[in-house]
């Protein structure tokens, strides 16, 4: 993107000044290294989303954008459903509710080193990863609808985890107002082998060392110290989000608002039928989502029992990077409730905001970036100042450099992990090509993404994470 | 299998994080059967994959090119439902309808080279037409 095109607010702030059809500025959080490196197209559909009703202040950009799907990923919009504001399915995603979940625990790296490879073996085993693995857990109908409604809550009344877990995932563990009847038969048949696995692409499950801490205070409030081992699971919705967002998607392009630029932009008013009951699936997807790293939790419980009977890990965070909440934010001056769409991007209440446990308040929301199998992940705090910048929102990942396809022509996977292995990294898949597409050369640097999350002031850093035992789908 | 025309191929095309497919064929059915065939090349090596069983799907929607995406994802569900990958597609459309035969295999990852799920058909850079040399393209953007 020609930085040029942009009007600068200041040194990470870049304006798309509303013209046309745009009823707010899009406003992209960056340097202008990353600018420059931002597809023309982030801009593009920036503009698209400040166009569409109901939308409030600004529709935002974060340090990692890409071009998405009729939102940019990496984009943030706020809609008041009293100004006509509207839900879009593309706003959301298809892998509803994708998110992150941190676990810590009290071993150090050196406890690790000596039976790694066992502990590396024994999550394999557990976690079912990669094109066509089903899980163990086969739901009835009227389970699936309990779950569906209940989230991590369900998983952790099924015997999924424990009751401690749910104070540290957003919303308690649960979406409210979800609603099983709005997902389609097809949707929960799709779900039916795939309760507790991990998929592919870019999830993954990683054993960690907490290798640099930047903000001592806020690292002990997470209960974080260096040279720890943190466990990260980057998985979403499976198969019912997938197909509630390709359901949804299609009726939206067909019965949804219009005018819009491009049906990609597919949306529907909030306060119509078709707006209630996406919102009504994109919630039960959202628990699907809650309910499937809740149980990978307790299957990482389990391996990491099998091998080390002392290391019990604990749930520091579970934070979702493609949903669309209610949340009262100040527009104007004047506190309103919105449906904020956060698309690969992460939610990052300040300190003492009113929705976190009284355990995080001091320190605010922790915000999971995950970076790559090969470099490093970061944990970080939300701001108080990102209220103001953009609806308490951060960014998600490093974001890819180079395509898929690029990237086979340039690493082989086995060579991958060897070079991996070398560096002390071991990576455990049952696909080489999966593992070459995800290549750590093929992602931006996510040390240059976080920074500028902190410096634009959407979060600030807390703790610095590298990778010893990667599962990869 | 009918015999495909000289014009019938497939490749892909970078998007993003994800991957973008395009089928081309001497006539619009065709370039659906290509298209499929790239969908698939997303996931697998498409010449690991025996023929051995066959699934019809049934698609509706009111235009062309909504009708390559319903197409797709009736492909990505079947695959998702049955674990399967499928190597070979029959498309018949008639008015806004189409009947699809695909034929493939139970996904065997030692065998497959897999690389990852198609999550869905979008309806990003979606485009079904016919160039003045009557060539017929199908393409869109895959989630993966």
């Amino acid at each position: 993107m020609d930085p040029q095109s942009l009007s600068r607010r200041s040194e990470y702030e870049w304006w798309i000044e509303p013209a046309g059809q745009m009823r707010v500025p899009g406003i992209i959080y960056a340097g202008e290294q990353l600018i420059q490196g931002m597809d023309e197209k982030v801009r593009e559909q920036l503009a698209h989303v400040a166009g569409l009703p109901g939308i409030q202040r600004a529709a935002y950009a974060m340090p990692d954008a890409h071009w998405g799907y009729g939102f940019p990923i990496g984009g943030v919009a706020a809609f008041d459903p009293d100004e006509g504001g509207v839900i879009s399915a593309g706003g959301v995603g298809f892998d509803i509710s994708c998110g992150v979940r941190a676990l810590r625990t009290t071993f150090r790296a050196g406890d690790l080193e000596r039976r790694k490879a066992e502990l590396a073996e024994a999550l394999f085993e557990s976690i079912p990863a990669g094109v066509g693995s089903t899980g163990a857990i086969a739901l009835s109908e009227s389970e699936m609808d309990g779950m569906l409604r209940g989230g991590a809550q369900w998983a952790v009344a099924s015997g999924y985890g424990d009751a401690e877990d749910l104070e540290r995932i957003e919303e308690g563990g649960c979406a409210s107002g979800a609603r099983p009847d709005c997902v389609s038969r097809e949707a929960k048949k799709r779900q039916s082998r795939e309760m507790g696995t991990l998929g592919s692409g870019n999830h993954y499950l990683e054993v960690q060392r907490v290798a640099e801490i930047f903000d001592p205070a806020s690292a002990a409030a997470f209960g974080l110290q260096s040279d720890e081992i943190v466990i990260s699971i980057h998985c979403g919705s499976r198969g019912l989000g997938h197909q509630v967002g390709t359901d949804y998607l299609k009726t939206m392009v067909i019965h949804g608002y219009r005018p819009i630029p491009d049906r990609e932009l597919a949306c529907a008013p909030i306060r119509s039928e078709l707006g209630q009951q996406y919102l009504g699936a994109m919630r039960a997807a959202t628990n699907c989502a809650l309910a499937n790293r809740q149980i990978i939790t307790h299957l990482v419980r389990n391996a990491c029992g099998e091998v080390f009977p002392d290391m019990k890990p604990t749930l520091l965070y579970d934070v979702s990077h493609n949903t669309c909440k209610i949340e009262r934010h100040l527009v104007h001056g004047a506190s309103r409730e919105l449906f904020v769409h956060r698309k690969g991007a992460t939610r990052s209440f300040g300190p003492n905001h009113p929705d976190l446990p009284r355990s995080l308040q001091s320190a605010g929301q922790p915000v999971l970036i995950g970076g790559t199998m090969g470099t490093e992940s970061y944990i970080l705090a939300g701001t108080g100042q990102s209220e103001q910048l953009a609806f308490s929102s951060a960014c998600h990942g490093a974001g890819r450099a180079m395509s898929r396809t690029q990237a086979t022509k340039r690493w082989q996977g086995r060579k991958l992990i060897e070079e991996l292995r070398e560096r002390g990294v071991l990576i455990r898949t049952r696909s080489y090509r999966g593992v070459a597409e995800e290549a750590p050369g093929a992602y931006k640097d996510v040390n240059v993404v976080v920074q500028t999350a902190e410096q634009a002031g959407l979060a600030r850093r807390v703790a610095r994470l590298v990778p010893l035992i990667c599962v990869k789908g | 299998m009918t015999t495909p025309s000289d014009s019938a191929h497939w490749e892909h095309f970078s998007h993003g994080a994800d991957v973008g497919i395009r089928g081309f064929g001497g006539s619009l059915e065709e370039a659906f059967e290509q298209a499929a065939l790239a969908l698939t090349a997303v996931v697998a090596d498409v010449s690991t994959i025996a023929q051995a069983e066959s699934v019809e799907v049934r698609c509706h929607a009111p235009d062309s090119e909504l009708l390559l995406v319903s197409w797709l994802n009736a492909i990505i569900y079947e695959m998702a439902v049955r674990g399967m990958l499928f190597g070979g597609f029959r498309v018949v459309t008639a008015g806004d309808s189409l009947t699809g035969t695909l034929s493939g295999e139970k996904v065997d990852p030692e065998r497959h080279e897999l690389a990852v799920e198609a999550k869905g058909a979008t309806v990003t850079e979606l485009r079904v037409a016919q160039d003045q040399g009557g060539q017929w393209l199908a393409q869109c953007v895959i989630d993966v």
